[in-house]
């Protein structure tokens, strides 16, 4: 829930009558089902268990008519993908933490072959130890796979970011990784508008596959390939990522048009006239919703950058969001060993080449589940105002 | 010598593979068998290579490339797919090597073939990862030299009975076949094809450069390794029915084994004891098809 701030992106006007009650989960799964997807393959892990249940069901009784792989791991749940892709269908899976690390060599192979396949992911912390609370280590040290990813905040922006992920994909070839807290999401109940199908129709018309497999128009997938065509197809992924970034925002204006919603790539909030940026992901954007207000109240001149969309990097809408700030605090439920906070590295890669910029703040906190409150968020706020300059890159909070 | 197999070549005259390659002579009797109706899964192996670089393709068959362990997985989602999309007449086949089989992609394949998903799974078995420069696999027979088992190293571990593994499964169909049986590999694969559900079959694919044989001797090779009971003909139709294809009395191991460079450190000792080994194996099967009690 978004603690009382009003926002561009979620306006109470044209909401439809009810809204059902129903968890994070849940929310993947009903997206899922309007988006008519055909296959469906997955292994179990905790916290991702609830969406595949469903949709067992779902394919089960013929809610859906799809056909659902019950594979024996995640590396073969992606690889039984990218085989029904290849044949020119929509399909689906869901994980997290070591299954998706399981999967890696497989995330590479997908948008190698440019298959528009979506994924749900739920963040849940590395073992060892074993830890099934959420974390976002496991889905952005997939950065560099050339998955597009979504992070969410809500219920609903879980369902309608589902179907934006199916017709982002479409467009540029690329898959899509859907991104959401384990728990304090994947298991959280909340009023979410579940859209009819006819909806959903209008704005995710049936997969047109641009190539596929077909004996009567026998072709090789995914085979040698010399060094001069290899860079050129490589190329090729990195200009549909940056189309990606232009397509999204189109894809915006069509899906408000039919469902009063829109999620752009960062959302700015009271960032026009901010002193201190919060940059924060995931439901910890919801928490300082609450700080902001409070904090607004007593006239302090702060703000939210939410990062919604990881990969690509808005580079441009970080860049403008940040302009007017003297100082911006990252918020990162992760780390990279030997470096620092992922959203945090790409901050500052993002604003090196802008003159003046800002100085960064990096926090760590929220590793392995920890609560993140809303007394903990203000002390990063007070801390990065009563400091000058970050004198360390990584400050741990919580500990 | 006419053989009878369908006239139709679903391979074009070039290819990559080494001069006397079994694996090239296995997927061509393969496909005749199979037609154009088929889809092919090419999880990481020789014929990765042999099948030629973008943009060509010595196959006139569609074929997904695929990563090393996922021969079982990309063709069930295919046959998913095709499924979905009403297409009951293509047959999925998956093509891959003896490490991407016996070794990474077992896993996938185990899981594959319970599951009984509808497609067959061939490995074309050389007996090494001879694309890498022949490393040692678990398919490596007993006594082979290879790069990582060499001098004294030479492999001490029996080849793993990857027929038997399937058949434990339960599967509709498991059998073997051999390059050097054209006739027998196509009619298990036209019976394969009739079949629904996993299907399994084993094709002995001699290879000249890693065994240390000239390339003339690719075919010899093969038919030895039946001659000699080292590698027998038979089939295994719903896990329990076993048939016997073929039931030799003509070489005795050594004259196997003293052909091939990969052999040639072994003793008459060794040579003794592996024809006791295989003699075991043989009276296992033997038992198995109801022919000794």
């Amino acid at each position: 829930m978004r603690g009382g701030v009003p926002t561009k992106c979620h306006g109470p006007e044209g909401g439809r009558p009810m809204k059902r009650v129903i968890e994070g989960s849940h929310a993947v799964a009903e997206a899922v089902r309007l988006a008519k997807v055909q296959v469906i393959s997955a292994y179990p892990i905790t916290p991702q268990t609830h969406i595949v249940e469903i949709l067992s069901e779902y394919c089960a009784n013929g809610t859906m008519n799809a056909r659902f792989l019950r594979v024996e791991s995640e590396h073969s749940a992606l690889a039984a993908l990218i085989g029904a892709q290849s044949c020119g269908v929509r399909t689906f899976t869901a994980t997290a933490s070591q299954g998706l690390a399981l999967m890696h060599e497989l995330l590479h192979w997908t948008s190698g072959a440019r298959l528009p396949i979506v994924m749900a992911e739920v963040n849940r912390a590395l073992a060892p130890g074993w830890n099934i609370w959420t974390d976002q280590t496991d889905s952005l040290a997939q950065r560099d796979t050339g998955w597009i990813q979504m992070y969410c905040e809500d219920g609903q922006e879980v369902l309608d970011s589902v179907l934006q992920a199916y017709r982002l994909a479409e467009l540029v070839y690329l898959p899509v990784m859907v991104v959401l807290d384990a728990f304090y999401l994947s298991h959280t109940y909340e009023p979410v508008d579940v859209p009819t199908e006819e909806e959903v129709d209008r704005f995710l018309p049936p997969y047109q596959p641009r190539f596929q497999v077909d004996t009567e128009n026998p072709c090789a997938f995914g085979q040698l390939v010399p060094p001069g065509a290899y860079m050129k197809m490589r190329h090729n992924i990195a200009t549909a990522m940056d189309e990606a970034l232009r397509c999204l925002n189109e894809i915006q204006e069509e899906f408000h048009a039919i469902f009063q919603r829109r999620y752009d790539a960062v959302e700015a909030i009271c960032c026009d006239d901010a002193e201190i940026i919060l940059v924060t992901s995931g439901t910890i954007t919801s928490t300082c919703r609450l700080v902001l207000k409070s904090l607004r109240e007593r006239g302090e001149k702060a703000g939210i950058l939410k990062m919604k969309l990881f990969r690509p990097f808005p580079v441009a809408l970080v860049r403008k969001a940040t302009s007017r700030a003297k100082k911006i605090a990252v918020i990162d439920r992760n780390f990279s060993f030997g470096a620092s906070g992922i959203f945090a590295q790409e901050l500052r890669a993002a604003l090196c080449n802008v003159p003046d910029h800002p100085p960064v703040f990096g926090y760590i906190t929220g590793i392995g589940g920890l609560d993140v409150t809303v007394e903990l968020l203000e002390e990063i706020y007070w801390k990065t105002k009563n400091t000058t300059f970050p004198e360390q890159e990584s400050i741990w909070m919580g500990i | 010598m006419q053989l009878d197999a369908p006239d139709h070549e679903y391979m074009y005259s070039g290819h990559v593979g080494c001069p006397g390659c079994g694996a090239a002579i296995a997927m061509r009797f393969t496909l005749k068998a199979l037609g154009d109706k088929t889809i092919m899964v090419l999880p990481a192996c020789c014929w990765s290579i042999i099948a030629g670089p973008y943009p060509m393709s010595t196959l006139k068959i569609p074929v997904i490339h695929s990563a090393f362990e996922t021969g079982g997985a990309v063709a069930s989602g295919v046959r998913a797919a095709l499924d979905m999309k009403g297409d009951t007449e293509t047959t999925v086949v998956t093509w891959a090597g003896d490490g991407g089989t016996f070794d990474i992609g077992f896993q996938a394949l185990s899981g594959a073939v319970e599951r009984n998903e509808d497609f067959i799974y061939v490995c074309y078995d050389n007996e090494a990862y001879m694309n890498t420069g022949v490393q040692r696999s678990s398919s490596t027979p007993y006594g082979a030299w290879t790069t990582t088992t060499p001098g004294t190293e030479w492999k001490k571990m029996r080849k793993k009975n990857i027929v038997e593994a399937l058949v434990a499964h339960r599967i509709p169909y498991a059998a073997t076949a051999n390059i050097a049986f054209p006739e027998d590999l196509v009619r298990k694969v036209q019976k394969a094809k009739k079949l629904k559900g996993s299907r399994f079959i084993h094709i002995y694919a001699s290879c000249p450069t890693g065994w240390r044989i000239p390339s003339e001797m690719s075919v010899k090779i093969a038919r030895m390794a039946v001659q000699t009971n080292i590698f027998p003909l038979y089939e295994v139709e719903g896990g329990v029915k076993y048939t016997i294809n073929y039931k030799p009395k003509e070489y005795l191991v050594r004259e196997y084994f003293k052909l091939q460079g990969r052999f040639r450190h072994l003793t008459e000792r060794d040579l003794d004891q592996i024809q006791e080994m295989v003699n075991e194996d043989w009276e296992l099967l033997l038992r198995k098809a109801g022919e000794r009690i």
